[in-house]
C-alpha cells in the first residue's frame, strides 16, 4: 500500500538547520515542509520589497536551501516552503542561481502567487475583525494584505512536477495537506480526508514542539538530549491516517503527551478549525502509540470550506521605546520600584507624550503580574517600555532609563535601550473568488 | 492545596489578543478531577490579573483535554503588544499554578 512520507524541516523562519538535514538524510522523505512565515513577517518582508524590487524573500532561504539541495536531489525529496514570503518569484530566481551554482541542472522551481491582495480588497468596505472598523481608517499606513490561500497553487506546481515550490501566505497546514492531495488524489471536497491531512500539516507545522520542544519540565515532564532535537515527519496512508515518527538517533520524543499538547495548540474551538480548505474537526481524533517514538493518529473529520478567506492586513501603527536597568542583592525590589517611581515622574516632568506605558520588575511581576512577591529575588531588572507617536519620542523612553546609572538608585547596572516602528496586523474578509493563485515555473 | 500541575500539563498558543491554554490530564482517571475543578470561572478568576474579556472551556473527554480560550488577554496580539512575553507562551505555567482546592473536593475519577 502506497505511503507518503512528509517530515518538518523548520517550525519558524529562524529555526535550526541540522534537524532538516538529519531528516532529509535519514527519514526517506518524500517531502520537506519548511514553515518560515510568522502573521507579521510577511508585511516586514513587503517593506524590504518596496526597497529592493528583488528583495522581501526570507532572509535565510539561501543558507537553508545550501544546506539541503543536494541531499534533497540525491534522496528524492521535494522542498514545499512559505519562504517566499512578499516575493515567491524572487525567492524563486534566488533557488535557481543557487541551484546552478551548486551544479544542480534541470532543478524545477514553482513559484505560487496569489496571496498578495492589497489591490482587489475595497478598503471602504472591508471590516477590521478585531474590533468596529473599516480598513480605511487605517489610511496610508496600510503596507500589505496577504490571503491565507489554500492547496491550489501548490498542487498545481507539484503536478508540473515541481522540486522546489515557494509560497507566501498560505494556511500553515496547507503546506503539508498539498501533496497529500496530490500523491492520493483525494478529492477536494472529501471533507474528512481534507480534515484529516489538515490534521497532520497542524501536528506538523511547528516541527520540534511535535518531538519534546516547548514540552520539558524537569521532574514533570523530562526529554531527552534536547541539544539534538530531532524534527518529525509523517508516514501517511491513503485513508489519512499517519503514524507520527522521527529518525532514530535524534534528540526529543514523541509520546501521547507530546501529540496532545500540539494537537490544540493555536486551536481555538476543536469542532471548527477554519482553514482555506477545510474546517477541520478534531474532536474525535484518536492517537495510538505503535512503537518507540511512533504514534499513530486518525479521527480527524472535515466540514466544507468557508466561503471566504482571511486576509493579514500589515500597517505602520506607532513606535514602541524601552529602557532596561538591573538591582541586585538585599532591598533589590525596593530600589527596582524606586527606579520606576523616579522614571514616571521624569515622564511627566519632560511632557512626554506616551500612548501606553508599562512598569515592570522582570523576575517579580513582568510576565506573571499578581499581588504580593512569592519569595524575595536576589535580583531584579526594571523593564519600562511605552507606545508613542514618534520614533524621537521612543527613545526618550530608553535614554531616561539609561539616566538612571548616575541619576537612580544605588548599584543600578547593564542598563539598554532600545526603539522600533511597531509593524502591526489586523485581519480582515475577502471573498476567495476575488482570488487567483497561480504558479510559475522556472528550470536551472 | 494542590496544584493543578500535580495533575496536569498545558501549552498556550496565541491568536491575536486571544491566549488558547490547554490543560491535559497526565493521566486519563484523573479528567473528571480537572473537569470538575478547573471551571471556566476558576479559570477567569486565576488569570483575573490578565483576561479582559471572556473565557471559553472546550473538552476533548476521550484525550483528557480542556481546551481554554482567553479573549482579550494578550493586548492587542503579539505584533502591537508591549508586554515581554507577547505571544503569552509562560501563561501554560501560569495555568498549572491553579490551586485544585482542598483533597476531597474533586469526585473521584
Amino acid at each position: 500500500m502506497k505511503t507518503v512520507r512528509i517530515g518538518a524541516g523548520a517550525g519558524f523562519s529562524g529555526d535550526r538547520i541540522e534537524p532538516a538535514v538529519e531528516l532529509i538524510d535519514k527519514g526517506g522523505l518524500d517531502y520537506v515542509v519548511f514553515e518560515c512565515l510568522a502573521e507579521r513577517t510577511i508585511a516586514l518582508a513587503q517593506e524590504r520589497r518596496a526597497d529592493d524590487p528583488q528583495g522581501g524573500y526570507d532572509p535565510l532561504l539561501a543558507e537553508r536551501f545550501e544546506a539541503i539541495l543536494e541531499l534533497c536531489r540525491q534522496r528524492g525529496t521535494r522542498v514545499i516552503t512559505n519562504m517566499g514570503a512578499a516575493n515567491p518569484a524572487a525567492a524563486g530566481t534566488a533557488v535557481i542561481e543557487l541551484a546552478r551554482r551548486m551544479g544542480l541542472p534541470g532543478l524545477k522551481v514553482a513559484a505560487v502567487m496569489g496571496d498578495d491582495v492589497l489591490s482587489k480588497l475595497d478598503m471602504e468596505a472591508a471590516e477590521i475583525l478585531e474590533y468596529p472598523a473599516h480598513l480605511s481608517t487605517l489610511g496610508d499606513r496600510v503596507i500589505s494584505a496577504n490571503a491565507y490561500m489554500g492547496i491550489d497553487g501548490i498542487v498545481e506546481a507539484l503536478a508540473a512536477g515541481a522540486d522546489v515550490v515557494l509560497t507566501g501566505r498560505v494556511g500553515d497546514p496547507a503546506l503539508f495537506l498539498a501533496p497529500l492531495v496530490h500523491e492520493f488524489g483525494w478529492a477536494r471536497d472529501d471533507w474528512d480526508l481534507l480534515g484529516q491531512g489538515t490534521l497532520i500539516g497542524h501536528l506538523l507545522e511547528c516541527a520540534g514542539q511535535l518531538t519534546g520542544g516547548y514540552f520539558a519540565d524537569p521532574g514533570y515532564k523530562d526529554v531527552p538530549d534536547l541539544a539534538r532535537l530531532g524534527f518529525p515527519y509523517a508516514e501517511v496512508s491513503a485513508d489519512g491516517t499517519a503514524i507520527l515518527a522521527k529518525v532514530d538517533g535524534s534528540g526529543g520524543a514523541i509520546t501521547l503527551e507530546t501529540c496532545r499538547e500540539q494537537l490544540l495548540y493555536e486551536v481555538l474551538d476543536p469542532e471548527n478549525y477554519i482553514q482555506p480548505d477545510v474546517i477541520a474537526d478534531f474532536s474525535a481524533v484518536e492517537l495510538e502509540v505503535v512503537g518507540a517514538d511512533r504514534v499513530r493518529v486518525s479521527g480527524a473529520r472535515g466540514k466544507p470550506k468557508p466561503p471566504h478567506l482571511k486576509v493579514s492586513v500589515g500597517y505602520r501603527d506607532s513606535f514602541a521605546g524601552e529602557g532596561q536597568i538591573s538591582y541586585a542583592g538585599s532591598g533589590a525590589v525596593e530600589r527596582g520600584r524606586l527606579a520606576i517611581d523616579i522614571i514616571a515622574e521624569r515622564f511627566k516632568l519632560m511632557n512626554l507624550p506616551l500612548i501606553e506605558t508599562r512598569y515592570e520588575l522582570i523576575g517579580v511581576d513582568a510576565v506573571n503580574p499578581r499581588e504580593g512577591i512569592a519569595s524575595t529575588p536576589r535580583e531584579v531588572r526594571v523593564r519600562v517600555v511605552a507606545r508613542t507617536e514618534t520614533l524621537k519620542q521612543a527613545q526618550a523612553v530608553g535614554n531616561e532609563v539609561e539616566t538612571l546609572y548616575t541619576n537612580g538608585p544605588a548599584g543600578g547596572g547593564g542598563a539598554s535601550k532600545s526603539a522600533r516602528q511597531v509593524i502591526a496586523i489586523v485581519s480582515t474578509l475577502i471573498d476567495r473568488r476575488l482570488t487567483d493563485p497561480h504558479v510559475e515555473l522556472e528550470i536551472a | 492545596m494542590m496544584l493543578l500541575r500535580e495533575l496536569a500539563h498545558s501549552r498556550a498558543g496565541d491568536k491575536g489578543g486571544i491566549s488558547q491554554i490547554s490543560v491535559i490530564a497526565r493521566q486519563q482517571s484523573d479528567f473528571n478531577v480537572l473537569r470538575c475543578n478547573v471551571t471556566v470561572e476558576r479559570v477567569r478568576k486565576h488569570f483575573g490579573h490578565i483576561v479582559r474579556g471572556a473565557v471559553q472551556r472546550y473538552e476533548l473527554p476521550h484525550l483528557g483535554i480542556l481546551n481554554f480560550v482567553l479573549h482579550d488577554a494578550l493586548s492587542s496580539g503579539v505584533t502591537r503588544s508591549l508586554a515581554l512575553d507577547p505571544h503569552g507562551k509562560c501563561l501554560s505555567s501560569v495555568m498549572l499554578d491553579l490551586e485544585l482546592g482542598m483533597p476531597g473536593d474533586a469526585s473521584e475519577g
